[in-house]
């Protein structure tokens, strides 16, 4: 393929203007694209960040221009058409079209789908009462800052995940009286650390929270349409004013499958992140896409892979470039006091070395599969953060040995 | 409201308004201002978006917290005695006037 130029640059549609797809259309202009690039998304407004929606969004009196990515100028220097508002309903891949949702359609050479993901609905009874809520969007999270708002109350946080994590630590901020249900036996199951998992928990459980491991909800009970308790497994009945359920997302793939693109957790992409149609690529939350540093297939919900995707893709629709997606994976959360990141990808089984001191609450965990590191977990550390992201992007791996060390420093500079 | 001034590498002076409560990373951001890169979105995680404030200001703009003070010594480009992390100062009318250089890489 030959780099485009004024000329023969085709049009590339964007579904979604996210965190992905703003970066999409933001690189392309970045790296000289003169064709045109529209961006099309169901929700209205200027595209904003996710992250503070469970965090600094639910306590400040700000309005949505703090988390907004760019200003209205910015779509307009750039010439970046920005429909919000408006969904796409279907592709035509043999016209090369896409259909929006008031009947216009949109020709593209390239189209990306960066569609996100829906956070998955708890299938109780109950689960549709007023005070239920899930937190994705800016409008949920404005209900949930309402709901948060006003005298203290009982909120349970279903899921002892990231987002519910970080909304359980804001609640407990704001006075109320917390309580986390998590049907696993620890925190952040699937990706943290036993250490970090557990110093997590003691960090909520310092504040005050309950944490009810190893039980699941099966009902939501309530009066008048408003939810009162939160029915466990064993019978227990737990008070709530506020239920917030955070028991992850699952990709919105429904666009693709209508398409007939290849789907499975995800819209499947190759190591290029191109759709099994080579017109069509897929990134962030809803892309499932071979991992160089899992060496297996995944998908991840984080700004860093929504951004080094939505990169990779502009690169490649720019220079026609067949160099394989290998970003490092990256992410972070903040609860309470604790800044926590997390590089890399973990195994089920692995070996760990801590380094740093879990009392004062100061540590990273070094994670090795088969004996080669391949993730690090910092709390309040960031520059073993730092340093680790700059390793593990290098072919370079030090020793289990070697990091036990009491010596052993991480040293950003060493890999710059 | 304050008025930020960023100056390249190259000596290009770009003057934005910007909004309270808002920060100096966001607000270059937001008005695309090349040389900040704010790849953590401000969670003083990454070090991307690293300036040098202008020596006479420095001192105005308040201590800087431990966390920050850390990641400082990560920064792509060398640390000088004025460095800041644009993420972590925050807009208020006190940094009205406010002149920003940034550094050669960011990454
Ligand atoms: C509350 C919360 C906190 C988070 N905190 C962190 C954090 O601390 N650190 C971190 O790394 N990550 C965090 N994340 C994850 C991060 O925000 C996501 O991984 C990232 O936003 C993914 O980007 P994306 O572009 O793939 O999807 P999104 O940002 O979700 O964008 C997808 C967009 O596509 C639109 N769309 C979908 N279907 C259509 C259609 N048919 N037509 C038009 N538009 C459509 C949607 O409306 C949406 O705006 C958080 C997420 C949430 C919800
Ligand atoms: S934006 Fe990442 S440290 Fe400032």
């Amino acid at each position: 393929m030959a780099p485009s130029s004024l000329q023969d640059a085709a049009p590339v549609v964007v579904v979604g203007a996210g965190q992905g797809g703003l970066q999409v259309a933001a690189s392309l202009r970045e790296g000289g694209f003169a064709g045109p690039v529209t961006v099309v998304d169901t929700e209205p407004g200027l595209p904003y960040q996710r992250p503070p929606l469970s965090k600094a969004f639910l306590t400040d009196d700000g309005g949505r221009s703090r988390i907004e990515l760019r200003s209205a100028a910015f779509f307009d220097e750039h010439g970046i058409g920005l429909r919000t508002g408006t969904g796409v309903v279907a592709i035509d891949r043999t016209a090369g079209k896409v259909a929006l949702e008031q009947g216009e359609f949109l020709d593209y050479g390239h189209l990306v789908l960066a569609t996100g993901a829906t956070p998955r609905a708890l299938p109780v009874p109950g689960a549709d009462q007023a005070g239920v809520v899930v937190l994705r969007t800016l409008a949920d999270a404005t209900t949930l800052r309402g709901l948060l708002r006003g005298p203290a109350r009982r909120v349970v946080i279903v899921g002892g995940g990231f987002i519910g994590l970080e909304v359980a630590a804001v609640a407990a901020k704001l006075g109320h009286q917390v309580t986390i249900v998590e049907v696993l036996p620890r925190l952040m199951a699937r990706v943290a650390s036993p250490e970090l998992a557990a110093h997590v928990a003691e960090v909520h459980r310092d504040h005050g929270t309950e944490i009810v491991f190893g039980r699941c909800v099966v009902a939501l009970r309530g009066a008048g349409g408003a939810v009162r308790a939160v029915e466990l497994d064993d019978g227990t009945l737990l008070d709530a004013d506020v239920v917030l359920v955070g028991i992850g997302a699952v990709p919105k793939t429904d666009l693709a499958v209508r398409a007939g693109l290849d789907v499975d957790n995800g819209v499947v992409v190759d190591g290029r992140l191109r759709t099994s149609d080579p017109a069509i690529s897929a990134i962030g939350d809803c892309a499932n896409y071979p991992s160089h540093h899992a060496g297996r297939r995944t998908r991840l919900e984080s700004v860093q892979n929504a951004v080094d995707q939505a990169r990779h893709v502009a690169a490649r629709i720019i220079t026609g470039s067949d160099e394989p997606y290998r970003a490092v994976p990256w992410f972070w959360t903040n609860q309470f006091d604790l800044r926590v990141q997390m590089v890399g990808i973990p195994q089920d089984q692995d070996e760990r070395v801590v380094h740093g001191d879990q009392v004062t609450g100061r540590f990273s965990v070094f994670r090795f599969h088969d004996g080669r590191l391949n993730t690090v977990e910092s709390v309040n550390r960031a520059p073993d953060h730092v340093g680790a992201r700059k390793l593990l992007a290098t072919d370079l791996r030090p020793t289990a040995e070697q990091v036990r060390r009491a010596a052993f420093k991480l040293d950003p500079r060493n890999f710059s | 409201m304050a008025r930020i001034t960023y100056i390249s590498p190259a000596g290009v002076k770009t003057t934005v308004e910007a909004e309270d409560g808002s920060t100096v990373m966001q607000t270059a951001l937001r008005n695309n201002v090349d040389g900040i890169v704010g790849e953590c979105g401000g969670n003083a995680l990454c070090a991307t978006c690293h300036v040098y404030v202008d020596e006479a200001q420095f001192a105005g703009l308040g201590p800087i917290v431990d966390f920050e003070e850390e990641l400082l010594d990560c920064t792509s480009s060398p640390r000088k005695d004025t460095s800041r992390l644009s993420c972590q100062i925050p807009v208020t009318g006190a940094v009205d006037g406010l002149i920003v250089r940034l550094p050669e890489t960011q990454e």
